[in-house]
């Protein structure tokens, strides 16, 4: 039996390695790392970058939150917080995190990292691409924050921008050189993702190794190959659509505006445009951008699940196919955000059924999900606990999906907190789990160098952090569902409080009034949750220098990126030569009574025919 | 047919491999197949990185435009949906008539020669294109006789570098002749679109020039026939690329006001 031997505990080394024989110099100039074209670098970059955001777009929401409940609360070294600060907070907050966490971190972030290696390719297929991609995400992030303290601040149109408001400068007071930059900074952001798409797209295409063929793929590379698909399709019509307003904005011309259009007290008397045009066109980006939020975490969740119960993923081709049909629905779907737009009745029926159609490759996937792991014994790393989590968040934010789906539904519950519930849910929470299992799975990886192994994450603390997590997440977003049926809506900087006419409180405030004491529990929520992920700053920060030093595969795992020479940062740069081929599928493991044993995706085979049916069902499903 | 140095054992060993589902009759995946140029142990080895076939890095690039294109297409695909749909849009006046403003642009006749102006430039681009491959002068740079390829392919690009910026220059009398009628980017939705479309044309048509200038660049500078062939030839298909664009959209232009 050549299968290798799972041992019980997670495998570690306590004592410092063996210095190489050879060591390489590993002091190079700083600026060789800014500026570098090594991809494993630039996956780094952009993990930083994404961390600087989810950490801004952390502190915007819990100070949304806190006046939410607290309208007076001035903030400090500002004031109180305006209306349209308010907006100010909820646009950046949306901005930052879809896309420069959500859309950056799983896509570039560890795309550039685990992609290749789980391949079998040294470098990508443009180098230099990949970094102007990196550079142009920078500057993009730059230029949204610099927006804030431009005159009238940042925009305040929400990460939709809808006109005809963000089409006039007098609208709102960010909506001027605010929204300016706001545009600028998305093109921008569009122009990278797209760039980082085709050197994605071209890697996986051309420079896959011996044996890998399309079956083959770990999923989470399926994951990312769709997500680029998607990227390439998506954000140019994005960058048109925003030509469009640029030019509405500064060129005279109405493609989004209406004619007659009263804003702020000025009559707009031209304009023979349609706001409508830019839902059609921006959700025409924005529903596969939430695609490509979730696609990554989906694939890695299948590989995690199957890899931490010693099992293969089920239904392996299925899986390939949903991910696929998913990015196909995606993108026929978009309807979905225009049914109290004014959409015509008929469209609305279209994209209600495209939309419950994509329940059914998802669904497939839960299922495939929960066959993997259905009675089997994991070891519940940190890493799986939160796989475990992606599942339940992606179930229970997926299940309001074909409510919202209804048009009729929809009406009532379009601009209320339900909606803020369930992408919530299924998109940022699910999001960010799977940002954190690759976190703590792929953490060795990371932190290896030239001149000790990678180490690992405390298992302690990322328990803890993980129970906090899963806790802080259901109660921040579950009530938002019960806030949100009784009419809490959203965009709005302040519930009650507000004196209605003739003096007394507004008929607004007493529908709102008893969801109070719901929303201060939120507000308490968000903050543990946030509190919550200093754990894992902790952790990060500490195990970086003093995390216990990993084994070469410490999680038994079968895909590529785990084989010694694959390492993003290798610790024996002298064995870069051997080559690498690939034999089989990955996930395949066996086990029995007394032990588990696995097979990697790189082992050539060592046995007969017989001994192989004898271990794993050879039966293509 | 593109020439090449063909190095011998290029085909995989064909043998049986039962354990992996293959009997040897070619007929059955999931065998140990080459399944791209750049990734590991694909008999190349002998080869340092991205080195590994005579067409590796050039295939790779081809694919790095075509996905590029395939992004293009998509922004130009929201652009004439937008023209299409602000063309039905109307709205009510103030006497509940529904009032539809398109006064369609009349496109000025020069259009007509700078589209045959910009096919001609497709053509000399393909010739240039083409002789970046021609077996025979391939064999001659191997041999170390000149540079025949540069040689043959400079007169080609060089010629769709006039054509080009000859093209450009005739867009340019359009929008003047345009102007000296009154018609501006402001004056209405139709035109509106015709200087959009024709505007962002001519953008990708100036990035085209700057990447045919860089070929151009490369076949005096560079010694390396495989970076000359990927100047020449990504920048072709991306000259082809804007030309074919260029079609449908005077199409729509001419035909669809």
């Amino acid at each position: 039996m050549n299968f290798n031997q799972i041992p019980n505990q997670i495998p570690h080394q306590k004592e410092n390695p063996v210095e190489p024989t050879n060591p390489v110099p590993s002091s190079l100039h700083p600026l060789h790392y800014l500026f570098t074209t090594d991809h494993r670098i630039i996956g780094i970059q952009y993990l930083i970058l994404a961390l600087v955001s989810v950490v801004i777009g952390t502190i915007l929401s819990l100070l949304m939150r806190i006046h939410l409940v607290w309208p007076d609360w001035p903030l400090p070294l500002h004031g109180p917080i305006l209306p349209e600060d308010y907006l100010a907070l909820v646009t950046i907050h949306g901005t930052i995190m879809l896309f420069f966490v959500l859309t950056t971190a799983p896509q570039a972030g560890f795309g550039n990292l685990i992609l290749p290696a789980q391949i079998g390719a040294r470098r990508m297929a443009f180098p230099a691409l990949n970094a102007a991609s990196f550079w142009l995400t920078a500057s993009a992030l730059v230029t949204l924050l610099s927006s804030t303290f431009v005159l009238g601040g940042s925009a305040i149109s929400g990460w939709t921008a809808y006109p005809p408001l963000s089409a006039i400068a007098s609208a709102g007071p960010g909506q001027a050189l605010g929204m300016d930059l706001w545009l600028i900074s998305i093109a921008l952001f569009a122009v990278a993702s797209t760039i980082s798409s085709i050197n994605t797209l071209t890697t996986i295409l051309r420079n896959r190794c011996t044996g890998m063929t399309w079956e083959r793929l770990p999923l989470t590379v399926w994951g990312w190959f769709t997500a680029a698909l998607l990227s390439i399709l998506a954000f140019s019509v994005l960058l048109a659509a925003i030509l469009l307003l640029l030019c509405d904005r500064h060129a005279g011309t109405s493609f989004f505006l209406p004619a007659g259009n009263l804003v702020n007290g000025v009559l707009h008397q031209g304009g023979n445009g349609s706001p409508l045009l830019w839902l059609h066109l921006f959700w025409f980006f924005g529903h596969p951008e939430v695609y490509i939020a979730i696609l990554p975490g989906m694939g890695l969740t299948s590989m995690l699940l199957a890899n931490f119960s010693h099992r293969r993923v089920f239904a392996y081709r299925t899986m390939i196919v949903t991910t696929l049909l998913i990015g196909l629905l995606g993108i026929l779907l978009w309807g979905h955000h225009m049914f109290v737009a004014g959409l015509n009745p008929f469209a609305s029926s279209a994209f209600s059924i495209s939309t419950m159609a994509i329940a059914l490759p998802a669904a497939a996937k839960v299922l495939s999900w929960l066959a993997t792991i259905w009675r089997s014994k994991p070891r519940y790393t940190t890493a799986m606990l939160f796989a475990l989590g992606f599942v339940s968040l992606f179930l229970t934010g997926g299940l309001t999906g074909p409510i919202l789906a209804q048009p009729i539904l929809d009406e009532y519950l379009h601009n209320t907190f339900f909606v803020v519930a369930h992408f919530h849910l299924i998109m940022a929470m699910a999001g960010i789990f799977g940002l954190y299992a690759a976190t703590y799975y792929w953490f060795p990886l990371l932190t290896a160098t030239r001149n000790h192994p990678g180490r690992l994450m405390s298992e302690p603390l990322g328990r803890l952090h993980f129970w906090c997590t899963l806790a802080g997440a259901y109660a921040v977003f579950l009530p938002m569902h019960l806030t949100g049926l009784a009419g809490e809506p959203r965009h709005y900087s302040q519930l009650t409080g507000i004196p209605g006419p003739g003096g007394s409180l507004s008929p607004a405030g007493q529908l709102l009034t008893p969801t109070l004491p719901l929303n201060h529990f939120i507000t308490y929520a968000a903050i543990f949750l946030a509190t919550a992920q200093l754990v894992f700053i902790f952790n990060l920060a500490r195990s970086m220098h003093k995390g216990n030093f990993a084994s070469s595969n410490p999680w038994q795992a079968t895909t590529l990126e785990w084989h010694a020479t694959m390492n993003p940062f290798p610790t024996h740069p002298a064995s870069d030569t051997s080559d690498i081929s690939v034999h089989r599928a990955p996930g395949q493991y066996q086990s029995n009574k007394d032990e588990v044993s696995f097979l990697p995706q790189w082992a050539p085979v060592p046995f007969e025919q017989d001994k192989i049916e004898d271990v794993i069902d050879t039966k293509p499903e | 047919m593109p020439a090449t140095i063909t190095p011998n054992k290029t085909e995989q060993e064909r043998k049986r491999r039962v354990e992996d589902h293959d009997n040897g009759s070619g007929r059955r995946p999931p065998t140990d197949k080459r399944t791209g140029g750049g990734g590991d142990n694909d008999n190349w080895n002998d080869r340092p990185h991205g080195r590994r076939g005579p067409y590796e890095r050039l295939h790779r690039y081809r694919m790095g435009i075509f996905f590029a294109l395939a992004s293009d297409l998509m922004f130009f695909v929201a652009i004439v949906s937008t023209f299409f749909v602000n063309q039905s849009t109307g709205h009510f006046d103030a006497y509940n008539h529904y009032v539809n403003e398109w006064l369609p642009t009349a496109v000025p006749p020069i259009l007509w020669l700078n589209t045959a102006v910009l096919l001609l430039s497709s053509i000399t681009m393909e010739i240039a294109r083409r002789n970046m491959f021609r077996e025979t002068d391939v064999m001659d740079e191997w041999l170390g006789l000149g540079k025949p390829i540069t040689r043959r392919a400079l007169p080609w690009l060089s010629a769709t570098i006039a054509l080009g910026l000859l093209f450009l220059a005739g867009q340019w009398v359009a929008w003047r002749q345009l102007a000296s009628e009154h018609i501006f980017f402001k004056t209405n939705q139709s035109s509106h679109f015709f200087y959009l479309i024709t505007g962002v044309h001519a953008v990708h048509l100036f990035l085209g020039i700057a990447a045919l200038l860089a070929a151009f660049t490369g076949l005096y500078v560079s010694r390396q026939l495989e970076n000359r062939q990927i100047l020449v030839d990504s920048a072709a298909w991306y000259w082809h690329a804007m030309g074919l664009l260029w079609i449908f959209l005077f199409t729509l232009l001419a035909f669809f006001q």
